[in-house]
């Protein structure tokens, strides 16, 4: 009987020793990472298990679990459709482009900023090429309008002054594919720029001083001393935005453009898509196929980002 | 080598000064593009009507008058409406965030605490898999019948793995075990001890997230235009891409030649006070922006080098 007792003893403890015994040692701790933790749950989480929509056909009455499944129809919908195609080429080329020039450009500009000869004037140009990240998408929709709008800077102002055509911007879709990315640069580069000096700043001023005593210009100090240095930050940025090539910036595409219609073609990305068949169309299965479509392929593509940078340096792996 | 040579040889270290001339130069002229674009703006908020359907956009309007602001704040009310909720929103929205991100990083930060793997992961595969839009849309607008409620321009940007990740890389760095453990032996409960040491001691990474939530509630117009349809609720952001849209909208039928485009506009009052409204809208964070652009670079560095 008593060794009966202390088997039906030892169970409980057991269990104690386990959650139950570190939720009262640390109540508080978990007092107070609940409602955040409830929070993200319901922002998060939730939406993730809704995923499943892409696979039924989704009506409000019947909600997420109890609306009929229809399989893969939304997809094979999705996929008959040339959008598909378009959205697809659209978002990864734009993210292509703007990787490569964002690599370039901040670091190209981060190098000669940290040479300048008034640490003043360097701190002073950074700062204001930083502004425009400020900015949000809206205002600078205004002003790339008031700029190419047909009563806009360009058609008064530029075009009479340098003998060109009057041109309808934002009726003319094969312009897109340079503004974009123009105007990407112009908001974001002083992020890049700030990432690669911060790099550039920590990088010990040993070094230079051994290579100036060796001799070494400033063109083999960059090449020999700053850019390996920069590398593992370079590859980091790098994949990961390559990991993120299926997401857009919602903002560049839906507000720049100013939803014309004309420049779907060349501005539509599959973020713009999802939203428009989502709240002009209404058309849930397709929303939600596209949403899936992208969800899951930027998961696997963050993966393998992960993975690479795993490859090239175990200390940077994102996780 | 004597110091003297030494300091020399470092002198001649620097880029040549022509060199540095051409690249002061060409930064000056990159920096004018940056700017330029918001005195346009402002240069046609306060060009009069008239002259603007005679000469477009220019940054030297051959005539100026202030008539459009008089306008805009004959009849405020819109725009104090818009700023009312943007601040309330800023305010709000910051305060709460600020805190749910410390009570989600402190306990992930704990050595003692044995889940923070566990809690630490379940907030950053929110970086990796997203549910997408639409069951996003669904469950706030359908099951928590959310739509239209000003609770959502707060809500879904409170907490992000970002801020997280930067607080808990923070309070690893800057939080000793031993002062904790300290305050511990002498009787501190853990809410106190969060209280009295944790938020005192995180005064520069509060700076810097607030710093991030301001700018991030300041900027948004996307939460408005999922969630809000009363006029009441609309941010300043969101009132200025209706007040863009609306010209937009009036001027996007004309298939008309770029000759007709000025007679087309005559009819379309107050592009100027359009220009007007995205200044007003500009202007704060314009002017805040040298006072806190050297927190946000500090906050940056901390999150991306070491997060």
């Amino acid at each position: 009987m008593s060794n009966m007792n202390t088997v039906l003893e030892k169970k409980p403890i057991k269990f104690k020793s386990g959650f139950l015994k570190e939720l009262s040692t640390n109540k508080a701790l978990f007092l107070m990472i609940l409602p955040p933790f409830i929070l993200v749950f319901i922002n998060y989480y939730l939406p993730m298990f809704g995923a499943i929509i892409a696979f039924k056909n989704f009506n409000y009455e019947d909600g997420f679990l109890k609306s009929p499944w229809s399989g893969l129809q939304n997809f094979e919908f999705l996929f008959k459709t040339k959008d598909a195609w378009e959205i697809t080429r659209n978002t990864i080329g734009y993210n292509l482009a703007f990787i490569v020039l964002n690599l370039v450009i901040a670091v190209t500009v981060a190098l000669i900023l940290n040479e300048l000869r008034s640490k003043f004037l360097a701190k002073f140009f950074q700062s204001v090429i930083f502004l425009p990240y400020f900015l949000s998408w809206v205002v600078v929709a205004y002003l790339v309008y008031s700029v190419l709008s047909p009563n806009g800077l360009y058609n008064m102002s530029i075009a009479p002054m340098l003998n060109l055509m009057p041109i309808d911007w934002y009726t003319a879709p094969e312009y897109w594919p340079f503004i974009l990315p123009v105007v990407n640069i112009w908001k974001n580069i002083g992020y890049g720029i700030v990432l690669y000096l911060a790099g550039i700043t920590g990088i010990d001023p040993e070094y230079y001083e051994a290579a100036v005593l060796d001799g070494a210009n400033k063109i083999q100090q960059i090449k020999a001393i700053t850019i390996p240095f920069l590398v593992p930050l370079m590859i980091v940025t790098t994949l990961m935005a390559l990991g993120n090539i299926f997401r857009s910036d919602f903002g560049l595409f839906y507000q720049v453009p100013m939803q014309q219609g004309l420049l779907q073609p060349t501005t539509g990305v599959l973020d713009t898509y999802i939203y428009n068949a989502l709240i002009s169309s209404g058309d849930l299965g397709m929303s939600s196929a596209a949403g899936f479509y992208q969800s899951v392929v930027g998961f696997i593509l963050v993966l393998l980002a992960n993975w690479g940078v795993g490859k090239i340096s175990e200390e940077h792996k994102i996780f | 080598m004597t110091t003297k040579a030494l300091e020399s040889t470092f002198e001649s270290n620097s880029i040549s000064k022509t060199s540095n001339l051409i690249f002061n130069i060409l930064f000056s002229i990159y920096c004018i593009a940056c700017i330029a674009p918001l005195v346009l703006i402002f240069m046609v908020s306060i060009t009069s009507e008239i002259s603007l359907i005679e000469n477009g956009y220019s940054f030297f309007p051959s005539e100026i008058n202030f008539s459009t602001y008089k306008y805009l704040f004959y009849d405020p009310e819109k725009i104090l409406t818009a700023y009312g909720v943007t601040i309330a929103v800023c305010v709000i929205g910051t305060i709460l965030s600020v805190l749910l991100t410390m009570m989600y990083a402190y306990p992930i930060s704990r050595k003692s605490f044995k889940y923070r793997n566990f809690f630490a992961f379940f907030m950053f595969f929110t970086m990796l898999f997203q549910g997408g839009l639409v069951p996003w849309y669904i469950l706030y607008t359908k099951y928590l019948q959310m739509k239209d409620n000003p609770a959502m321009l707060v809500i879904p940007a409170l907490i992000t793995a970002f801020n997280v990740l930067i607080v808990r890389t923070f309070f690893s760095l800057n939080l000793p075990d031993s002062i904790l453990e300290s305050a511990k032996i002498d009787g501190a409960s853990e809410f106190a001890t969060f209280i009295k040491i944790v938020i005192p001691l995180s005064k520069p990474v509060i700076a810097t997230i607030g710093l991030f939530s301001v700018l991030a509630y300041w900027n948004d117009w996307y939460l408005c235009l999922l969630f809000i349809n009363s006029t009441k609720y609309y941010n300043i952001q969101f009132s200025m891409y209706q007040a863009l849209r609306s010209i937009e909208y009036l001027t996007s039928s004309q298939a008309a030649s770029m000759g007709n485009a000025s007679a087309e506009l005559m009819k379309i009052p107050g592009e100027t006070l359009r220009m007007a409204m995205a200044i007003l809208g500009v202007g704060p964070i314009v002017f805040a922006y040298p006072f806190f652009q050297k927190y946000f670079i500090k906050g940056l560095t901390i999150g991306a080098v070491k997060g």
